[in-house]
């Protein structure tokens, strides 16, 4: 399931949400992603999240079919925050649930991974030394890369 | 042919959204970014360095080779940076 917010979520709900009435379920494993007080050397106060209405569900939907075909998940949950956000608020919640642990913790850093390369966000930061677009990672493009298939 | 700019190139051209009836010669992704490029300074500015552009057409990434038609909706923008945690 994809759900693309100017909200808040709460991961408590939603983990009760996911696993209600599936008792095939042996672990969930989640990610939330946090807005932290630096960027690389730059303090940070707070940013914004753009992204693209549209693509980023249809993008956030086929990372989502891919994990469901490369393990045997039994649920499956990426909520996506945009807006501006402050340092502490959550960004983005990525939830799986399986019988087993190993692909549980294998699809949600896959997810994790996939979403950050993939889903058209784009970060504008705000500290004291100044506004800026971030620029992307070769990173991030590396943590992905790990997941191409041979 | 719908347009829409994304976070700097949305600064830079200074347009979020338009409606673009591009001439015959543009036939695909690539025609279509050298063609913009010549619509003024602040799309010059904007596509000078190509490698920082990303295009999506109908919402999935796009390569310089892929085909654009009327009724399209292409996308430009930055390579995406909604993560580094």
């Amino acid at each position: 399931m994809i759900r693309v917010q100017r909200e808040d979520f709460d991961p408590g709900r939603e983990l009760e949400a996911l696993t209600a009435g599936n008792t095939r379920i042996g672990g969930v494993v989640s990610f939330v992603g946090v807005v932290r007080d630096f960027a690389g050397e730059r303090p940070l106060d707070a940013m914004t999240l753009e992204h693209y209405p549209g693509m980023t569900e249809k993008q956030l939907g086929q990372i989502e079919r891919e994990a469901m075909a490369r393990w045997p998940l039994e649920a499956c949950l990426i909520v996506h925050r945009f807006g501006r956000l402050s340092l502490g608020d959550r960004i983005v919640l990525v939830m799986v649930a399986s019988s087993h642990r190993d692909a549980a913790f294998d699809a949600c850093r896959f997810l994790v991974d996939w979403l950050k390369t993939k889903a058209p966000f784009w970060k504008f930061e705000e500290g004291p030394q100044g506004s800026r677009w971030v620029e992307a990672q070769a990173s991030d493009d590396a943590a992905a890369a790990r997941w191409a298939k041979r | 042919m719908k347009l829409l700019y994304f976070a700097w190139l949305k600064t830079k051209t200074g347009i979020a959204e338009e409606e673009i009836t591009p001439p015959p010669g543009v036939t695909d992704v690539a025609s279509l970014l050298a063609w913009l490029k010549g619509r003024g300074p602040g799309f010059a500015a904007a596509l000078a360095d190509l490698s920082a552009v990303r295009v999506a057409v109908n919402q999935d990434y796009a390569r310089p080779g892929d085909k654009v038609r009327p009724g399209d909706e292409i996308a430009l923008f930055p390579p995406v940076t909604g993560g580094r945690a």
